[in-house]
């Protein structure tokens, strides 16, 4: 990585919405190089996506996640990666990490309502083949997700003029 | 008895700071942009915040010794040897003050005696004068110009001496200029005062805020120069620290103890809360190379470099600023003086700038921008400068 990309990616985590004429600017380097960059780094998939985190919370939408334990018996040459993706493919799950210690995958999911959740857990994942057992949790609030505190009291207090 | 008479002559003829001035006009407008500010818009790292929470918890609740914690001395004389390389005891060379403020009104009150003269570079912080007025001294500006990136030149400090010099506030990272001091300057200027008995107070509370491939040199570290200088500084700056009014200086032990002398009967010593915030600041910094004094570092330069631009393209001249987080760009080819820009600025458009005469007369024709802001705001206020003075030309 060099140091251009380092300075544009730390400025697009922050804010995807500054323009490329913006980081231009910011980093005294001439915006073909900004543009250049940037698509470059979509391109090797370093960049994924550009999404919003919106606080659900906040909106009439109504659900409930759960965060579940999953154990797993690996793959003979696949490892986790193919059980992983069997999980990770239902569009109700929103996260999958493979983890250290007591449990293998780390699953998140999301559904209208805790049935939603048990019928997922019952019928989806249990009877996976190499599923060999569940832990389900349910989450009941979020305070800071992706590294952004979702209700930030935080304010700016200075005075408008100060030496 | 007319009260009015009763105040002392010193303070009733001392002219009110222009900020304030500035500060109500712009508390009287709704929805205006300020790019007044001349603190940090980061809040204080959490960890720093929590040390202190955790302090109130265990009962730190007490005066500490007049000179500071001893953790926080020792933490500032290795934060020094290792930032700046240079050499301070932390057991009579370092005093803790409330804010670089106290420091620089001590430092000027421990030397000045009524007829001393003080060179003060200008523009520059707004205290120095009055501190040095206060002090009984006489306060002797040397003018700065654009064409010398607002740089002190050997020329204009020797010019400005006399027999009655006692010493030189020596502003640099400079606030409202943003200009700095490079080794070579610093050299041209100890060489000036190599052969005479003037002592130099450092303000370099913007130490860590400088941009380029130049860190930021103390005159104190300059052969010959550590023991008439005063270093001052504090953790406003680099750590976003203001509100917990915590700073040092560090110089000669017999300036340092004269400091102390005033500081024990005046103040006591600096809040311990904030003391120990200021320990765990360092330490931590220490630790992981202050990943969070980069980390802003890094935020400020950006915008240093958008403000810069975004100036020079509206044709307002802006030199390149290498220090502090002030652009200070100028105003002249609109014809106004910098109050009358200011205030239809303010007017006009609803963006609050301050005027580069409330930092010394050498000042006027400029505006001081602060870009302590998000970039969200910076481009909000610039949007509207650009309009403002598009619409001058029509
Ligand atoms: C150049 C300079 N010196 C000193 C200070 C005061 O700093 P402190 O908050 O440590 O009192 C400021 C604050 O704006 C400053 O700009």
């Amino acid at each position: 990585m060099t140091e251009l990309e380092n300075n544009i990616l730390e400025i697009l985590s922050d804010d995807h919405r500054v323009s490329a004429e913006q980081i231009s600017a910011m980093l005294g380097v001439d915006v073909k190089e900004v543009e250049a960059t940037i698509k470059a780094l979509e391109d090797r998939g370093v960049i994924v996506k550009y999404n919003t985190i919106i606080n659900w919370e906040k909106t009439d939408r109504e659900f409930v996640t759960a965060l579940i334990e999953v154990k797993v018996v690996p793959q003979r040459d696949q490892g986790f990666d193919v059980i992983a993706e069997r999980i990770y493919r239902f569009p109700e799950v929103q996260s999958v990490y493979l983890m250290s210690g007591d449990y293998d995958l780390a699953v998140t999911v999301e559904g209208k309502t805790m049935k939603d959740i048990a019928y997922f857990v019952a019928e989806r994942l249990s009877p996976l083949e190499s599923v060999l057992s569940t832990a389900t949790h349910f989450i009941l609030k979020k305070y800071k997700v992706e590294g952004i505190i979702l209700e930030d009291h935080e304010q700016d207090h200075r005075l408008a003029v100060s030496p | 008895m007319n009260i009015k008479d009763m105040i002392s002559p010193v303070i009733r003829d001392m002219p009110p700071s222009g900020i304030r001035r500035f500060f109500d006009l712009v508390d009287e407008i709704e929805g205006a942009v300020s790019l007044g500010v001349g603190e940090p818009d980061f809040i204080t790292p959490w960890h720093i915040r929590e040390a202190s929470i955790h302090s109130l918890e265990e009962g730190y609740t007490h005066y500490t010794s007049n000179w500071g914690l001893p953790d926080l001395r020792r933490e500032i004389a290795r934060y020094l040897s290792h930032r700046f390389n240079l050499a301070y005891s932390f057991e009579d060379q370092i005093i803790v003050t409330v804010g670089a403020s106290e420091a620089i009104d001590l430092a000027l009150r421990a030397i000045v005696t009524p007829g001393d003269e003080v060179l003060v570079p200008e523009p520059s912080y707004v205290s120095y004068m009055p501190c040095v007025e206060m002090a009984g001294g006489r306060v002797v500006p040397i003018v700065t110009k654009a064409e010398d990136e607002f740089r002190l030149t050997p020329q204009a400090l020797r010019e400005a001496i006399t027999p009655h010099t006692k010493a030189l506030i020596l502003p640099y990272p400079n606030n409202p200029t943003g200009g700095v001091m490079l080794r070579s300057d610093l050299e041209a200027i100890a060489d000036v005062l190599k052969d005479t008995d003037i002592l130099v107070l450092s303000d370099e509370i913007y130490a860590e805020l400088t941009y380029g491939d130049t860190a930021h040199v103390s005159i104190a570290s300059l052969p010959g120069m550590e023991e008439r200088t005063v270093l001052i500084s504090g953790f406003s700056k680099a750590f976003a620290m203001t509100g917990w009014r915590v700073g040092y200086a560090a110089g000669h032990r017999d300036i340092i103890a004269a400091m102390v002398k005033i500081h024990q009967y005046t103040m006591l010593c600096a809040p311990v809360m904030s003391q120990i915030a200021a320990v765990e600041a360092l330490r931590a910094g220490y630790n992981d190379d202050y990943e969070d004094v980069k980390r802003m570092h890094r935020e400020y330069d950006r915008r240093r470099r958008l403000m810069v631009k975004s100036f020079n393209d509206m044709g307002l001249e802006c030199f390149e600023p290498r220090g502090a987080f002030y652009v200070f760009p100028s105003i002249q080819r609109t014809g106004m003086s910098s109050e009358e820009f200011c205030e239809r600025l303010l007017q006009e458009q609803k963006v609050a700038v301050v005027p580069g005469n409330a930092f010394g007369a050498s000042g006027e024709g400029f505006i001081r921008c602060s870009y302590a802001y998000s970039i969200d705001a910076l481009t909000e206020a610039l949007k509207r400068i650009g309009a403002f003075v598009e619409n001058l030309h029509n």
